[in-house]
């Protein structure tokens, strides 16, 4: 959350032509997966972790993104907890945080903002 | 501040959860947990579903990453070994010296083992920790006669256990003469008891342990009554010892049978130094359950935070399902003598047992005891804790569903007092929840949940949280609207006119229209589902793809891992040999899991979201179509084989079950429905289980509305009689529209039934009679969804732009989620247990 201060690496994601608008895509980083997400009607772009922390599942970027006060969310397909798009906080109940992810899309391109912390590039 | 925690356990991992969530001033804490055990802290009080299948991170509580994120230390495997009061330390184990301003010994209990020559035989095992339960695991491979010593609420936990390892034979040992005696007297011991029989487990009563038999390991036990019993394996459950030692050899005050001495804000004797959970002595007592223990942690917390509070002791009534059975025991269960009468309900035959205790004048309950069935459990509870006034035949707090049993809970929380102590886990009384709805307006459960916190532990408290807020908002004269959620004040219905009248096809233009913000998973699904029910468009269409829910998106059933089940439409449940190929070929191919499905249909799972569409392609090339089985739509109709083969079939049920269900797949509705067709009156296709139901006579057919399965199963009812082919099924065009246009979202059709004002008799006037002359218009609508009709995955399979999004990563289309794990099971395969 709090921690992308110092040093970011963009890395190029995918054309944001590819994800869907209002909905979200799996990004293979690595072996890591990133939900992202095309938050058309808020003109806006959302990345962060794909799995689900209440069962360990690879789901959040098939779930339905919305907002709840304000706030955009998504709630994961499974048993929808949802999560903050911003913070990463659980909104309902006690399920942890998930991590999320800078965007940038310039170019037609989608770039995810990884944090120097969160390991090397792939070379 | 420096905090350090002594002891990763339930109450210590909760602790840590209420600092991070409550303390304004969460930065300015240092916390360091030290932990006995490997593993982070799991749930003990579900220990047990270890063995039925349940993997120890399915127990974890938060997973060892929480804790770093949440910036605190934890140290596993490494056990304090001493606490320097004077010069604030601790040291570990590994040889860890960290320094504290505040202690908390949150170190537990362990199992008490009386003192029985033998006990230290190979196969005499204790039951508290996970790595307890994998010792016995390899344990169990060679043993065929257990036993338990310890009848009450542990033991039998054990006792259970045995029976998951697959010990044949095993019999509890209780030294009083009726299990679980401190919650259950002696009737209620007789009815648990023959429960416990029917499960395969023997009981013994009485008896006393002399001795354990055997050379290295067990081989039998040995009674003070001069009696024997030959056993392999042994689970000591004799209650529970505060594992006070630590504070012991720190000097602190511990009482004479053990237990660190706390006081009301749980400090010990040493301010700097608190104790919580099982190893706190509070008031002389020791609490050896989980709720109280959340509670201390709740105090220390708060104090921590800069708040005041304190623990007044905690309630020990309990509710418990143990071995499956329901067991409840509130307020003084056992007291009995002339200033009080006892009211007891029995049915041996159904395995129920209820007591109240009565005030001699019968104006007050002080406790009770229930077996079998503990749904009053609540209310009771509620009734002796604030002392409500009883019914003027106070066994009809027992007796229960004479009447509705809706309406008696209900007038139940409107006599509460404003004290009543609604959530137990965080402490929330009526009188808070009431002011949650008068004075900051909160008008839903959520928004109850957020403002005091009620009903977010256990959860067991939220119908009655909802009760209060309709009873609150209807006292202040409010008309409670129906509305679909935060960005649509409006009813299902109200949607429903709008969006026909305005003609509104996509999700974007219905939101921009009718409703603010963004949207959210409650109101993207209905408002996709009334547009479906309205026009029956390809649903994946005009951008209403990510407006649908996940599982109509995929046009799948998402299941356990992350893959998907494929489905395919076998109307009435007749399927030629050829089909039948196809799908084991399919199977084979794709690798799936095949099952015959409760609906006469043929389920295959563990389909990867890349493997969808050619799944499906080879499927609809033989002829196959969607089932629908992932929309609130047409499930099946299923069909007995009626008079084609049967000596009893009035007409050819098969043929219409066909007929039915091609007329109505892919017709989307507020949930899922279902039908069926009976050749005659013995009813094999059971079709008066179903939303619709009909049933060959004489004369025609029987047409039966809202059936439900399900958790609450309900009976259809008879709609008309002795119908023929095409009045049955304008009926049942008219039934249907009707339905679709006027439920809730995700009501089936039984639940609107049920609160439909007139019932079945205003329904059958409406459909029947055309009382609101609407039946011209309702069979017209439904006819629209019927010419409309094309299988979706049919064009999915035709498309590519709409197959571009069944791949698992955008920028790899071609591979699939490697995080998906199978393990075999009886030569197909199954989803590997998620964690
Ligand atoms: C596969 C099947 C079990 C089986 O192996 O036999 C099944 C599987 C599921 N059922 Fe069922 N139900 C299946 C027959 C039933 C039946 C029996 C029947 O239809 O005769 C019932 C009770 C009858 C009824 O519905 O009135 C039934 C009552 C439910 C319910 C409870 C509905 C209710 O009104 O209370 C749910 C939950 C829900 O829909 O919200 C449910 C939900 C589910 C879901 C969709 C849960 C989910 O969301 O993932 C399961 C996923 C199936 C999948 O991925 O394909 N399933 N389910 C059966 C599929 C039938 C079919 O061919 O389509
Ligand atoms: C099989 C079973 C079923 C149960 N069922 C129920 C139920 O249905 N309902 C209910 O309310 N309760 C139930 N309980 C009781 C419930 O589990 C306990 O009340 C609860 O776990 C107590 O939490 P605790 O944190 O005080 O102790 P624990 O969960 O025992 O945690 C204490 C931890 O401290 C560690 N520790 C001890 N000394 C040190 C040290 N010096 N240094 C570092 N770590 C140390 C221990 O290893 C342990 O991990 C059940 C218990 C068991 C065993
Ligand atoms: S319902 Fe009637 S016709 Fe159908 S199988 Fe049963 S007995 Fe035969
Ligand atoms: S796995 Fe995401 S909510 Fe359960």
């Amino acid at each position: 959350m709090s921690t992308i201060t110092e040093n970011i690496t963009w890395f190029a994601a995918c054309r944001s032509a590819d994800v869907p608008q209002n909905g979200g895509v799996c990004v293979k980083y690595n072996n890591d997966q990133i939900a992202l997400f095309n938050f058309t009607r808020r003109g806006e772009w959302y990345a962060s972790q794909n799995m689900c922390p209440h069962r360990m599942q690879m789901a959040l970027s098939r779930g339905m993104i919305g907002s709840q006060d304000g706030e955009p969310k998504v709630a994961c397909p499974f048993h929808k907890r949802t999560f903050s798009l911003i913070t990463g906080a659980c909104l309902n109940g006690d399920e942890c945080a998930i991590k999320t992810y800078p965007v940038k899309v310039e170019d037609g391109l989608v770039y995810i903002g990884i944090p120097e912390a969160d390991g090397p590039l792939p070379a | 501040m420096k905090i350090v925690i002594i002891g990763n356990g339930m109450v210590g991992y909760k602790f840590c959860e209420k600092l991070v969530s409550k303390c304004p001033d969460r930065d300015l804490l240092s916390i360091v947990v030290f932990g006995e055990e490997i593993r982070p802290a799991y749930d003990r009080v579900h220990l047990s579903e270890f063995f039925s299948g349940k993997g120890a991170a399915d127990l974890a509580l938060a997973p060892a990453s929480w804790y770093s994120d949440n910036n605190i230390q934890l140290h596993l495997s490494d056990p304090v070994t001493s606490i320097d009061r004077s010069n604030k330390t601790v040291h570990s184990h590994k040889g860890l010296t960290v320094a504290y301003d505040v202690l908390i010994l949150a170190t537990g209990s362990s199992a008490f083992v009386p003192p029985i020559p033998g006990v230290e035989k190979e196969g005499v095992f204790i039951y508290r920790t996970i790595e307890d339960l994998e010792m016995m695991q390899d344990y169990a491979k060679r043993a065929k006669k257990g036993a338990v010593i310890g009848g009450g609420l542990l033991g039998l936990e054990a006792a259970k256990a045995m029976i998951d390892l697959g010990i044949p034979d095993t019999v509890v040992i209780e030294f009083a003469p009726r299990l679980m005696p401190r919650q259950v007297d002696d009737a209620g011991s007789r009815i648990l008891k023959s429960k416990l029989e029917a499960l395969g487990l023997r009981v013994q009563t009485n008896k006393n342990t002399a001795a354990i038999l055997g050379d290295e390991y067990i081989t039998g036990m040995q009674f003070t009554d001069e009696t024997h019993l030959p056993v392999d394996m042994l689970i000591i459950s004799a209650g529970i010892k505060p594992r006070d030692e630590l504070a012991r050899a720190a000097g602190l005050e511990v009482g004479a049978r053990g237990g660190i001495v706390v006081n009301d804000h749980m400090q010990t004797s040493d301010p700097n130094i608190f104790a919580i959970g099982e190893c706190a002595l509070h008031n002389g007592m020791i609490y050896g359950l989980v709720a109280p223990g959340y509670e201390m942690a709740e105090v220390v917390a708060a104090q921590l935070c800069g708040s005041v509070k304190s623990f007044h002791g905690f309630d020990m009534s309990t509710k418990l399902k143990l071995i499956g059975v329901d067991v409840a025991s509130f307020g003084d269960p056992f007291i009995a003598g002339s200033e009080f009468r006892s009211v007891v309900f029995e049915d041996s035959c159904k395995g129920i047992y209820k007591r109240i205790n009565i005030t001699a004048d019968g104006k007050q309950l002080l406790g009770g005891i229930l077996i079998g069935d503990a749904a009053d459990y609540n209310m009771l509870l509620q009734t002796v804790k604030n002392k409500l006034a009883l019914p003027p035949n106070p066994e009809d707090l027992i007796l229960g569903a004479r009447g509705s049993s809706e309406g008696h809970e209900n007038a139940g929380v409107s006599s509460l007092p404003d004290e009543a102590l609604i959530c137990s886990c965080e402490s929330i009384t009526k009188g808070q929840v009431c002011n949650a709805v008068t004075a900051s307006g909160c008008e839903t459960v959520d928004a109850i949940k957020k403002c005091t916190k009620a009903g977010t532990g256990c959860g067991g408290c939220i119908p009655m949280i909802k009760d209060l807020m309709v009873h609150t908002m209807k006292s202040q004269g409010k008309y409670i609207r129906n509305v679909l959620c935060e960005h649509f004040d409006l009813s299902r219905q109200e949607l429903y006119d709008l969006i026909k009248v305005k003609e509104l096809k996509s999700y974007d233009l219905v939101l921009n229209e009718l409703g603010h913000g963004d949207g959210c998973e409650i109101c993207k699904p209905a408002v996709s589902s009334i547009m479906a029910s309205i026009w029956n468009e390809m649903i994946l269409k005009k951008g209403n793809d990510t407006a649908q829910d996940s599982n109509d998106r995929y046009l799948a059933n998402i299941q356990k891992g992350g893959t998907y089940s494929v489905v395919p439409r076998i109307p009435g449940g007749e399927i030629t040999p050829d089909k039948l190929i196809v799908i084991g070929s399919v199977a084979k191919k794709y690798n799936l899991y095949t099952k015959i499905t409760g609906g006469q249909r043929i389920d295959l799972f563990g389909a990867h979201l890349n493997d969808l569409p050619n799944i499906w392609k080879e499927l609809i090339e033989a002829g196959f179509e969607s089932g629908h089985a992932y929309g609130k739509a047409l499930r099946t109709v299923k069909s007995c084989v009626g008079s084609t083969w049967c000596r009893f079939g009035l007409h050819d049920s098969v043929s219409f079950a066909i007929k039915i269900e091609e007329r109505y797949r892919g017709v989307r509705a507020p949930h899922k429905f279902k039908s069926g067709v009976s050749g005659c009156i013995r009813e094999c296709a059971e079709a008066q289980a179903k939303d619709f139901g009909i049933m060959a006579t004489e004369k025609g057919w029987n047409l039966y509305v809202c059936g439900n399965g399900g958790s609450k199963p309900q009976h259809a009812q008879l709609l008309a009689t002795d119908l023929d082919d095409e009045t049955c099924i304008r009926y049942i065009d008219r039934f249907l529209m009707f339905y679709i246009k006027t439920a809730d979202p995700l009501t089936r059709t039984a639940a609107w039934l049920n609160k439909m004002e007139g019932g079945i008799d205003y329904l059958r006037n409406v459909v029947v009679n055309d009382s609101l002359g609407l039946a011209a218009e309702l069979e017209a609508a439904m006819q629209l969804l019927v010419d409309n009709y094309s299988c979706e995955w049919k064009e999915v399979v035709e498309n590519p732009e709409l197959q571009k999004r069944f791949s698992h990563f955008v920028n790899a289309p071609e591979e699939k989620d490697p995080s998906v794990k199978f393990e075999p099971l009886r030569e197909q395969k199954i989803a590997a247990n998620w964690k």
